[in-house]
């Protein structure tokens, strides 16, 4: 599978960055919405959660904290979601593709981790730059976000090409998925801290694989911390279980997803 | 050496009445039995050789766009095997290439890569296949603005860019204009003369035998015949005239307004049949064919003789040839009521390959208008096929023989 997609790689590629364009194609700005965009998000988050609502995180003590505390988990939250929900559709929207030409199925989840990681790195980076204006820059513990965004995109990748593939035989489960990623994101600590739960609730919540990550990012972004890496041996297992999951599932049923589009 | 080698071919449908069925068998593990099978093809074995080109015909739903998928890699066989040898490329159903919102430049790019095109081939024939496709300009817009015919011209260039070793069209180059289809066929043939393998499905028998040594013919998902074009063509529209003959007489029984039947009745025409040389009912004539028209008839009142006609006409309706008893200068006896009469027309069917439908009408005198006593339009369909003479085109066989000369004056060396 893998050779195959080096082998297709010039296709994943220009399908990644014409997306990308294609997402601002028509647009007199382009790929400045882009930038725009997460920068209205960081403003939104900072300014008005921050300073007009007074949010306050409990043991940080400036306007800012509330709103560094919501982007390290919302864009890490809409990076996991956006693999997700793309991988979901991805055989579907290619039906057409899929029924005309021959070619490795698998560059198709390939082409949505490749552009799902570009938009993430841009968000990341207009975040990081503005937390360096701010004098915030969480200095060398940035590094600890790349080992946490690949646990989490090979959860969601795995995931994703799981769904996906059933979902060409039940197209119910894209609406599923929707319904249940909405009380995921509720029951990550994501627009509020762990730390205002009862205690049953804390342990509940620490169930959910994405609250270590979602908390990772928030030390480092907030605090400067390395996460404590002994502790994401549980997310390690799962985001090699989905992976393979996604995969047996791929092998066993890709031959029929273009009976079936 | 063999290119395509296709060995008890099959590929099954799953059909479930439920959508949750197929949960249901996943689930017990494929113990529990939640659907129809429906064989869209089934023991279909052929070989094709370096440079052959077949022409794969059958009705619709005869399992050939199947046949083509499986071959294409889209999709998987559910039993037996095939092996395609070299560089396949395909031009299957229509579709809105690799993504509609993406300028022509870009679908050809992406579309060339998926054909398994490095960068360098890549990047010599996106001029090439701007300049055949004659798209020009519209290369710059997105997709979704090309009408059907530019998808087909941007298409096929993409896929004829280079040489394939084997090249698969689905009936998608139907769709061009005449022009563009010229284009495309001289283009195909190139290729057959440096050695490409041509799979072809069309409804058009006169491209399969412009440009196929071979026919396959498929019926409901089983290979039927396998030989030269013409043989089995002639097979092909036997099979076609007798589901057509069915046909007429089930619009007759079904509604009358399909099939019309007018005139007073006085005298009635009971039945009309086309009979070849050996005096069997046929549906299907090679041009130039002896054919006899046998029509019965009953006077119901007693009457001087009516006249017997019938009007041959091609598949638009325009009328291709008619005559009559009272032309061809024979008559009956006067009729007493409820006698049952015959006439037979005696035709040599030179006539254009197509399908035609003959008119049987009872009148009196030269034509219907001053009595009709009964007429029946499109009292049966036939058609013709090409025979073993030289080919042409039009509705109308005219014997033609060619003679050559040369003008001795016309070179001017001393």
């Amino acid at each position: 599978m893998l050779r195959n997609l080096w082998r297709y790689r010039s296709f994943v590629l220009g399908m990644a960055s014409r997306e990308f364009r294609a997402r601002y194609l028509g647009s007199a700005l382009g790929s400045v919405w882009a930038v725009i965009h997460p920068l209205t998000l960081v403003f939104i988050y900072t300014v008005i959660f921050g300073h007009l609502m007074r949010s306050r995180l409990p043991g940080v003590d400036d306007a800012v904290g509330y709103g560094i505390f919501l982007c390290a988990g919302i864009f890490t939250w809409s990076a996991f979601t956006e693999i997700l929900q793309r991988s979901v559709a991805v055989f579907l929207e290619n039906g057409n593709l899929l029924k005309k030409m021959s070619f490795p199925r698998a560059t198709l989840p390939a082409i949505v981790l490749l552009s799902a990681l570009v938009n993430f790195a841009i968000v990341f980076g207009i975040l990081l730059l503005i937390l360096l204006v701010m004098g915030r820059f969480p200095g060398w513990a940035v590094l600890g976000l790349l080992p946490l965004l690949l646990l989490q995109q090979s959860l969601a990748l795995g995931l994703g090409i799981a769904l996906g593939v059933v979902n060409v035989f039940f197209r119910d489960v894209a609406h599923l998925l929707s319904i249940v990623l909405q009380l995921w994101f509720w029951f990550t600590p994501i627009v509020y801290p762990v730390s205002i739960l009862g205690e049953r609730v804390q342990a509940l919540v620490h169930l959910n694989p994405m609250t270590d990550i979602v908390a990772g990012y928030q030390g480092i972004l907030l605090h400067g911390t390395w996460p404590a890496w002994h502790a994401y041996l549980p997310q390690l297992v799962l985001a090699a279980g989905a992976l393979l999951l996604g995969r047996a599932l791929f092998r066993r049923l890709s031959g029929e997803l273009a009976d079936q589009l | 050496m063999p290119r395509i080698v296709a060995r008890t071919l099959g590929k099954k449908y799953k059909l479930y009445r439920h959508p949750l069925g197929r949960l249901v068998e996943w689930a017990s593990g494929d113990r529990l039995v939640r659907h129809q099978e429906e064989w869209a093809l089934r023991g279909v074995s052929f070989e094709v050789g370096e440079g052959e080109s077949i022409g794969i015909i059958g009705m619709n739903g005869a399992g050939k766009s199947t046949l083509l998928r499986l071959l294409t890699g889209t999709t998987q066989p559910s039993e037996g095997s095939f092996a395609v040898e070299g560089r396949v490329a395909a031009l299957l159903e229509l579709g809105l290439g690799v993504h509609p919102e993406f300028d022509g430049w870009q679908n050809a790019m992406l579309s060339c890569q998926l054909l398994g095109l490095d960068e360098a081939q890549v990047s010599a024939a996106l001029p090439w296949i701007q300049e055949f496709s004659e798209l020009g300009g519209h290369m710059d817009q997105p997709l979704r603005t090309y009408s059907t015919g530019m998808q087909v011209r941007l298409a096929f260039s993409i896929a004829t860019a280079l040489r394939p070793d084997v090249l698969i069209v689905d009936e998608a180059l139907s769709v061009g204009d005449t022009y563009f289809q010229h284009k495309s066929m001289s283009r195909i043939r190139t290729f057959q003369v440096d050695g490409t393998t041509l799979l072809f499905v069309t409804h058009d028998p006169s491209a399969v035998k412009a440009l196929c040594q071979r026919a396959i013919l498929l019926d409901r998902g089983v290979l039927l015949r396998d030989g030269p074009p013409d043989a089995v063509y002639d097979f092909y529209n036997a099979m076609i005239a007798r589901k057509e003959k069915e046909a007429v007489i089930d619009q007759v029984e079904a509604d009358g307004q399909v099939v019309t039947r007018s005139g007073s009745r006085e005298a009635e025409i009971l039945a009309v049949d086309l009979q070849d040389a050996d005096s069997t009912s046929q549906r299907s004539f090679a041009v130039g064919a002896a054919a006899t028209l046998h029509c019965r008839f009953r006077a119901n009142v007693a009457m001087p003789s009516p006249t017997v006609g019938f009007l041959i006409r091609d598949r638009l309706g325009n009328d291709v040839f008619g005559c009559n008893t009272f032309y061809l200068g024979v008559a009956h006896e006067p009729c007493a009521a409820g006698e049952e009469f015959t006439v037979s027309f005696a035709l040599e069917l030179n006539l254009g390959c197509g399908s035609y439908s003959v008119t049987v009408a009872l009148h009196t005198e030269r034509a219907h208008v001053a009595s009709n006593f009964d007429w029946w339009d499109r009292a049966l369909v036939f058609q013709v096929v090409p025979g073993s003479g030289a080919g042409f085109t039009g509705v109308a066989a005219l014997p033609v023989r060619a003679r050559l000369g040369r003008v001795a004056s016309a070179r001017t060396d001393v």
